[in-house]
């Protein structure tokens, strides 16, 4: 374990009471195992290779931001936690369950892993309520009205109870978003995954969205997000990854990751993403 | 209206210097080419009693009167309101139809006599057939479409040989190869159960295609929601997918319901006493072919109409959520 950790991760404080020893085999939710334990991740897309032997521990209840270049592997990253990309290399534990191809696997890995969107997703045939309700139905067997219940709560969580009955089509950009992340939510995960949850949307809606997002790291959410808002960053982070090449190039606290980077790659990064914003 | 511009383009057959030279020439045209002695022409003479006119006047009083017609479309019904301008227009194609149909002299005591036994006969065996068609294909053509977006080798196969085989064969010919074929093999089929075969199989392979490609262009972002929230595959399938490929494969399939239903006539090549058989037949046994053609045709337009109709409905059912 302790070999594998680059050196600058071992002496950070922060970054060592994150890592924590291998899951049991038969883990129970809430056993006490990370969130999410990455070992040795790698991918390739053809002939490319978009994750590159990446080791990640994600804590119970931390905040972890994720940023890097376009290309980087940050999205494919969180794509392989719920099982949306394949890997080919090294392992992957979601509440202490090794995620394989086996569909009773996949399936509790993806019912304790919530998913937001750059496109949103919603289903656009659906009303704001139904895309909520439906997949408490057919996933958590709950009942039409316990299900629309439920839904209306986290719709109003986000506070757009008021656009229920609406179809997503009739809805702004920020407003498509708080029902995605609602409905996700409703499934009561584990864990949250966001995968440039703003990106799409018109700049005067980004900030309802990263509201949403703050409340729910506010209630102790488990959340993964990849995205460019610094900002949200410093305000909700408990670490942050720059990402490179399928690696994770540097990681540290916000207060540390934005004034002292240690990496040339981060620097120049962060250079060009905090000229935009 | 799918895309209104803001542009009004000037409407050039709305200017006199361009319209009445224009109606000139048609006037020319159509005494140049004798419309008064076509059957359009006599039908109209006699429809309005001129018959005891001279040719000649016939040919300028129907080359007149088409003249008019015309420019009443351009001068008044141009300037109408949409909505009235289709009402109007379809109006105008209708009773051109029937000036058609009046020039063929038909006898409307003949088809009186007939119409009972073709509707109660002849309809009802192409009715009969058509659902049940419909229903098998549409079936065919969802589990065609699963297998060729599988990745099951042995399904794909199977599904790309049916879809290109039974496109590929004229129907007529798989009519027969399963009418006269299949006994061949033992099975002797009657005519009505190898037609409904033929015409399943037939537009469960054109179908196919269609449910596919409406599988198709739903994006992959509704997919990977759908099963990041956990639904299992067939609900994703059943509940996300296929409600909204069905706005794609609405269109389509309702002119494969449409073509089907006027198919179906292929079917009297075995000898079913469906619509176009008996329109056949019974014409034939006083040469009255062309009334019974007329009529049939007039029934299968009719019906054709209900499909659309129901068409519409369903397309705004499935459209409601882009409504806006």
């Amino acid at each position: 374990m302790a070999e594998r950790m680059p050196a600058d991760m071992a002496k950070d404080p922060v970054m060592m009471g994150l890592i924590r020893g291998p899951a049991n085999a038969t883990p129970q939710p809430g056993s006490g195992a990370p969130a999410v334990e990455i070992r040795g991740l790698g991918k390739w897309f053809g002939a490319f290779k978009a994750l590159d032997g990446l080791d990640l521990t994600i804590a119970r209840g931390e905040k972890l931001v994720i940023c890097g270049p376009s290309g980087s592997g940050k999205s494919t990253l969180i794509r392989t936690i719920n099982a949306l990309e394949g890997f080919e290399e090294g392992e992957i534990r979601v509440d202490g369950i090794r995620l394989t191809r086996e569909p009773k696997i996949v399936e509790a890995v993806r019912q304790r892993v919530g998913m937001v969107f750059q496109q949103f997703n919603l289903f656009p045939h659906l009303t704001v309520l139904e895309n909520c309700a439906l997949p408490l139905r057919l996933v958590r067997g709950l009942a039409a009205g316990e299900a629309r219940e439920r839904a209306m709560h986290y719709l109003s969580k986000v506070r757009i109870p008021e656009q229920a009955g609406k179809f997503a089509s009739q809805l702004s950009g920020g407003q498509q978003q708080r029902v995605a992340i609602a409905r996700a939510v409703a499934m009561e995960p584990d864990i949250m995954l966001f995968d440039e949850p703003t990106s799409a949307l018109d700049p005067e809606m980004v900030k309802e969205v990263l509201d949403t997002m703050v409340q729910l790291a506010v209630e102790g959410m488990t959340m993964a997000v990849v995205t460019h808002e610094m900002g949200f960053a410093r305000q909700v982070a408990d670490r942050v990854i720059f990402m490179d090449h399928g690696k994770i190039i540097e990681q540290a606290p916000p207060e540390t990751f934005f004034s002292s980077p240690r990496e040339e790659r981060t620097r120049a990064f962060l250079q060009q993403i905090l000229q935009l914003h | 209206m799918h895309f209104a511009d803001n542009v009004d383009y000037p409407s050039l057959l709305g200017r006199p210097i361009v319209f009445l030279p224009g109606l000139a020439l048609l006037f020319e045209l159509l005494r140049g080419w004798n419309i008064g002695i076509t059957a359009i022409g006599r039908g109209l003479t006699e429809m309005f009693r001129l018959s005891a006119l001279s040719p000649a006047a016939d040919n300028l009083v129907v080359a007149g009167l088409a003249t008019l017609f015309v420019a009443f479309n351009l001068a008044v019904v141009m300037r109408l309101k949409l909505r009235w301008q289709v009402y109007i227009v379809w109006l105008e194609l209708a009773v051109l139809l029937l000036v058609f149909f009046y020039s063929f002299n038909l006898s409307f005591d003949f088809i009186r006599r007939k119409i009972g036994f073709l509707l109660s006969q002849g309809l009802v065996m192409t009715l009969y057939i058509s659902v049940v068609s419909i229903s098998i294909a549409s079936a065919l053509a969802l589990i065609g479409a699963m297998a060729k977006l599988s990745s099951n080798g042995v399904a794909l196969g199977i599904a790309n040989f049916y879809t290109s085989l039974f496109r590929g064969i004229p129907l007529l010919m798989q009519i027969y190869m399963i009418y006269l074929g299949l006994p061949q093999l033992g099975y002797v089929v009657n005519a009505v159960p190898a037609g409904i075969a033929a015409l399943s199989l037939c537009y469960g392979a054109y179908m196919t295609e269609i449910f596919r490609a409406g599988i198709e262009s739903i994006p992959k972002g509704q997919w990977e929601a759908s099963r990041a929230l956990g639904l299992k595959p067939a609900s994703t399938m059943l509940r996300i997918i296929l409600p909204q490929a069905m706005r794609v494969i609405i269109p389509p399939t309702g002119n494969q319901f449409i073509a089907m239903l006027k198919d179906s006539s292929l079917v009297s090549v075995v000898g079913v006493w469906e619509l176009m058989y008996l329109a056949r037949t019974q014409g034939q046994t006083e040469f009255r072919h062309i009334e019974m053609m007329v009529t049939a045709s007039m029934i299968y337009w009719l019906f054709s109409i209900l499909l659309e109709l129901i068409q519409a409905r369903i397309e705004r059912y499935y459209g409601r959520a882009h409504a806006r």
